[in-house]
This record gives structure tokens, C-alpha cells and sequence, in this order.
């Protein structure tokens, strides 16, 4: 009888640390900020004091040319960055994706990027974009060139955060696309090859679609993070000059320690999670159609025989 | 593998192959460099590559551990020793704890099946979707008022085991599922109850997963800024947050700041190079496989 009971309980007494923490950690910390966003409240406050101010912070926020701004930077940094990430990875992996030696050794130096430390990577870009001691500007010098001002300016300096940001995570796709290139098909590609398909043809009707699943995984992935990269701007830029570089993150992190507007930075999340969760639905959505789509050709081809 | 046959390749794609290598490691042995070179030598117009290494950065940050007196530290400055041992307890210890506690509930989720994989992917999905910046204010005012955790490492800890568990459940289920059943059958029949059928069956067999598992939380937790900035005080700052707040000083010492970077970036680079496999397996586990 005891036994039994032990043996009912197990998967609740297996599952109760996980849920706890989670539940004390992360999912009540959300609703606390959701709650949050509707007062009005400042850090020397204990949040019973603060004053319910309804949707004031939101309806402040979408009238702030500042919020706006930086809600504009954000998308356009993600959209840029993941853009480029994309193209360059998928493009590596393809010209790469063949019988090499030292392959492993490539991936493994590949990594290295996004393993090591946001703020170390935002050290080592700033100091290479140094105005004077910087090699970019070293070089140009030594050419003949004029100096670029890489971080204080502001198109510059949206150019040289994107910079270091591709150079961080292009890696994460290309190995990424180079697992799903290994894992097509053997029989696909000879079969087209036996058709005698060119190399670019076999790329375009061959493996870029049977990537694609992967492909729309991988981007979404990337996408949320590109939501997410706060530190290695903050260490280049700061979000400057101006709010050129300043995106949402480093924008709530700001109003929270330097405006120590509590509720505002809260609301300023929500926004910036309802943005996310859009995206991801979105991306759901049309990764489901894809699925339906190819089971019912599937399906139909199979009729057909 | 020894007779492997390699597919012969023009010399220009070898050529495109340095440029990438280049590419990507040129920055950190950059960063290196600087690290071993005196401030004289970062600011001089010369070339850069030519100059006699010194370890006197890493010595001036690394002050208080130092077993010698060294000549050219007038002032020890012990923030960054104190930051290092932090960022190693806080890293170890809420990778413990993650991995523990994840591992468990993973076993659950797949063996006793009361909630469908495609949940727990979900979930897994949902969570990785917030940003640590909207965790920022809640936890801040959860940590300070509430919990009154603010400001010790357990607090620092706690956050960190929270935000990386929804990721090591997702990937150790997809190792667990793996181990068969009948494996767990036997040595039941053999009388072991469901914690030994875990600790003595399950585990060794999962251990590629746990390995995976365990350098992904390390690393969130070795190289996480914001939370650790909001909630350290004085005494429990970690190393990125030590990092920050000497960059935004006027006048950055350039030579003793790349040698903590550098000293940060160690850890990670080590296990890239140990385990690059179980790196790569952990990050396409979950979009290739779906």
C-alpha cells in the first residue's frame, strides 16, 4: 500500500522543485511586472505604496518620441541583423557543406563567438573601433584614408553595432544550416544529379526547400534573441549618440536604474513582449500552413500512385 | 575515419577558408594581444604586432591572488579578485542546481507522460521568448521588497537556476526519451525504486545530454550582466558587472580591462575546445530535430 502511494507521488515529488522555482522565479516575477506596469512607482517605494495610475504608463509611452524611437531602432536593428545572419549563414553553409578536412575544427573555432561573454565581445569590437587606437581605423590611416568616426556617430554607430552583432551570431546559423544540409536526403540529391541538375539548381529547387523547416526555426530562434542582445551595445554605445543605437532593452534597463520610473520600464516590457510574442505566433502559424501544406502534397502524390 | 577520403578543392576555397578563420578569431586573439601588452605599447603609432608580451595586466587584476609581491602594483585594487570568486560560486552552483532539479522533471515529463511533449516545447519556446531586460523590474522589485534576497548570491542564484531550467528540461527530455524502457523495467524487476531507477540508470546514460545541458546554463550564468547588475551589491558583483562599471570610467585602462576580459572569456573558450560536439548538439537538438 505504502509503496503504491510512493509510486503515485513520484512524478509530482520528481516535478516539485522545477515548478516551484519556476513558478517563484519566473512566472510570478511576469505577472508581478504586468501588475506593475499600471502604477506608478519608483524604487525607493515598496509596491503596496505606489499609486495605481490605470493604462497612464502606456498611453504616456506610445506618446513618447524617445519610446518611439527606440521601438523603431529595435525593430530595425532585428530586422538588419537577422537579415544579413540569414544570408551570410545559409550562403557559408552551402559553399561549405562539403567532404573537407578539418571540418570539426572549423565549427569549433566557429563557436567560439557566441560562447564567449556579450559584455567581452562589446569590449573587444569598442576597442577595435577605437577613435585612435583601433585597428579599423589604424588600417584606414595607414592607407591613406580618413578616419571613420565607428561610435560617435549615429549612422556609424548603428552600422558598427550590426557589425559586431553578425559577427557574433552568424555563426549560431550557419552550423545550424550546415546540421540540416548533412541530414537531407543522400537519394534527393543523387537522384538530381542523375537529372543532371547544375549545383545552383540543386540548391534552389533542392536543398533550400527541404532546409526550410529548419530554416524557419532557425530564423525565429534568432529573431527572439536579436530582441534580446542588450549587452554588447550597451558596452559599444550606451545606446548613443543620441538614441541611435538604443534599443529596447537597454532603453527599459535605463528607465528603470537612471529615470527610476518602475512602472513605466514595466510597461515598456509588456510592449516589447507583446512584439515578441506577435512575431512567434506569427511565425507558428506559417511554419503549421508549411506543415499542412507539404502533408497534403504529400498526401495527394501518394494518391496518385 | 583514418581512411577517410577528402574531396580535393580549388585553392581558392582554402583561401576563403583562412579569411573566415580570420574572421572569426581575429577580434579575441586581438584581445589577447592587448591583454599582454603594456599600455605604452596600445597607445604607440607602431605596428601592433610587434611587442614583448608581459603578463602585468593580468597581475594587476588578479592582485589579491598573487603568491609574490609585484614590482609595479602601488594599490591593489581587489574588486575584480572578489568579482571572480563570485562569478565562479554563482556559475557553479546554479548549474548544479539547474541540472538537478532539470533533469528530474524532465525524467517526469517524458516517463510518466501527464503533459505532451509539444506543451513542454511550447513552454520551453515561451520562456526563452522573454527577455532578460522584462525580467529586469519584477525581479528587482521581488528580489528588494518581498524576498529581501537583494544583494546576496543565493538571490543572483535563484533567478538564474528560474531562467535556464525551461531550456535543460527541453533538451534532457529529448535524451531521456532515448534510454529504453525496458532498461528502467529490469532493474525494477531487480528492486530498485523509482529514485534508484533514476540515479543509477538513467543518469550515466543521459550523461552527452547533461554535458550539453550543463555548458549552456554555465554559460548564461558565467556571462549574464543585467540581473546580476540590478541585484549585486558591493560584495556580490560578478565579473561582467565589474567589467561595466570600469569601461564607464573616463580613462580606460585598456591593458588591465582586456586582461579581465580575457580572464571572463577563458572558461567558455575552454569548453568550446573540450566539447565543441555536445555544444553543437545542444544548440541544433532543438531546431533540427523539432
Amino acid at each position: 500500500m505504502q509503496t503504491a502511494n510512493v509510486n503515485r507521488l513520484t512524478p509530482y515529488l520528481f516535478l516539485a522543485p522545477a515548478a516551484i522555482v519556476m513558478a517563484v522565479a519566473l512566472l510570478y516575477p511576469i505577472g508581478y511586472m504586468i501588475y506593475a506596469s499600471f502604477l506608478n512607482w519608483n524604487p525607493s517605494q515598496r509596491i503596496g505604496e505606489a499609486e495605481f495610475v490605470g493604462l497612464q504608463n502606456y498611453v504616456n509611452l506610445l506618446g513618447d518620441a524617445a519610446f518611439r524611437e527606440s521601438f523603431f531602432v529595435t525593430i530595425k536593428f532585428a530586422a538588419v541583423v537577422v537579415t544579413l545572419e540569414m544570408f551570410l549563414g545559409v550562403g557559408l553553409a552551402l559553399l561549405l557543406d562539403r567532404n573537407i578536412r578539418g571540418m570539426s575544427v572549423l565549427r569549433t573555432l566557429f563557436i567560439l563567438p557566441m560562447m564567449i561573454a556579450p559584455i567581452v565581445v562589446g569590449l573587444m569590437w569598442r576597442y577595435m573601433y577605437h577613435p585612435s587606437v583601433g585597428i579599423f581605423n589604424r588600417t584606414l590611416k595607414s592607407l591613406g584614408f580618413e578616419p571613420i568616426p565607428w561610435l560617435s556617430d549615429g549612422s556609424w554607430a548603428f552600422a558598427s553595432v550590426v557589425i559586431a552583432d553578425v559577427w557574433q551570431w552568424t555563426p549560431f546559423i550557419f552550423i545550424l544550416s550546415l546540421a540540416a544540409l548533412q541530414s537531407l536526403p543522400q537519394s534527393a540529391m543523387e537522384a538530381s544529379r542523375i537529372d543532371g541538375a547544375t549545383g545552383w539548381q540543386q540548391i534552389i529547387y533542392i536543398k533550400l526547400p527541404l532546409m526550410m523547416p529548419v530554416l524557419v526555426v532557425t530564423l525565429l530562434l534568432r529573431l527572439i534573441d536579436a530582441f534580446k542582445v542588450l549587452e554588447v551595445i550597451l558596452v559599444l554605445t550606451n545606446g548613443g549618440p543620441g538614441l541611435s543605437t538604443e534599443i529596447l532593452s537597454l532603453r527599459i534597463s535605463r528607465t528603470a536604474s537612471e529615470f527610476r520610473e518602475l512602472g513605466e520600464a514595466a510597461a515598456m516590457s509588456n510592449y516589447l513582449l507583446i512584439l515578441l510574442i506577435i512575431l512567434t505566433f506569427a511565425m507558428f502559424a506559417y511554419n503549421k500552413a508549411v506543415e499542412a501544406r507539404t502533408a497534403r502534397l504529400r498526401k495527394a502524390a501518394e494518391e496518385d500512385l | 575515419m583514418a581512411d577517410k577520403v577528402y574531396d580535393k578543392q580549388n585553392p581558392a576555397f582554402y583561401a576563403l577558408l583562412v579569411a573566415l578563420i580570420v574572421m572569426a578569431i581575429g577580434p579575441i586573439v586581438m584581445m589577447l594581444a592587448t591583454s599582454l601588452k603594456l599600455n605604452v605599447d596600445i597607445m604607440s603609432d607602431s605596428s601592433s604586432l610587434l611587442f614583448m608580451p608581459t603578463i602585468r595586466n593580468y597581475e594587476t587584476a588578479l592582485c589579491d591572488f598573487l603568491w609574490y609581491e609585484a614590482a609595479h602594483i602601488d594599490y591593489c585594487d581587489k574588486t575584480f579578485g572578489r568579482a571572480l570568486v563570485n562569478s565562479l560560486i554563482i556559475a557553479l552552483v546554479s548549474t548544479v542546481l539547474t541540472l538537478v532539479i532539470g533533469c528530474m522533471a524532465a525524467y517526469a515529463l517524458v516517463r510518466f507522460r501527464f503533459m505532451g511533449r509539444d506543451t513542454v516545447s511550447l513552454s520551453t519556446l515561451a520562456m526563452r521568448m522573454v527577455p532578460p531586460a522584462v525580467l529586469l523590474v519584477p525581479v528587482f522589485g521581488i528580489w528588494t521588497f518581498q524576498f529581501q534576497i537583494d544583494g546576496t548570491r543565493a538571490g543572483i542564484i535563484l533567478v538564474y537556476v528560474a531562467m535556464n531550467l525551461p531550456f535543460v528540461i527541453w533538451i534532457l527530455q529529448s535524451f531521456i526519451v532515448q534510454v529504453p524502457i525496458q532498461l528502467e523495467e529490469a532493474a525494477r524487476m531487480d528492486g530498485a525504486g523509482p529514485f534508484g531507477v533514476f540515479f543509477l540508470v538513467v543518469l550515466p546514460l543521459i550523461k552527452p545530454g547533461l554535458a550539453a545541458a550543463a555548458i549552456f546554463t554555465f554559460r548564461v550564468a558565467w556571462n549574464e550582466f543585467l540581473l546580476a547588475n540590478a541585484l549585486a551589491d558591493r560584495n556580490s558583483r560578478t565579473v561582467p558587472v565589474t567589467i561595466v562599471n570600469s569601461i564607464t570610467e573616463f580613462d580606460i585602462d585598456w591593458g588591465v580591462i582586456m586582461a579581465t576580459g580575457m580572464l571572463l572569456a577563458i572558461p567558455p573558450i575552454i569548453f568550446t575546445f573540450v566539447a565543441s560536439r555536445q555544444i553543437i548538439t545542444g544548440m541544433t537538438a532543438g531546431a533540427v530535430k523539432g
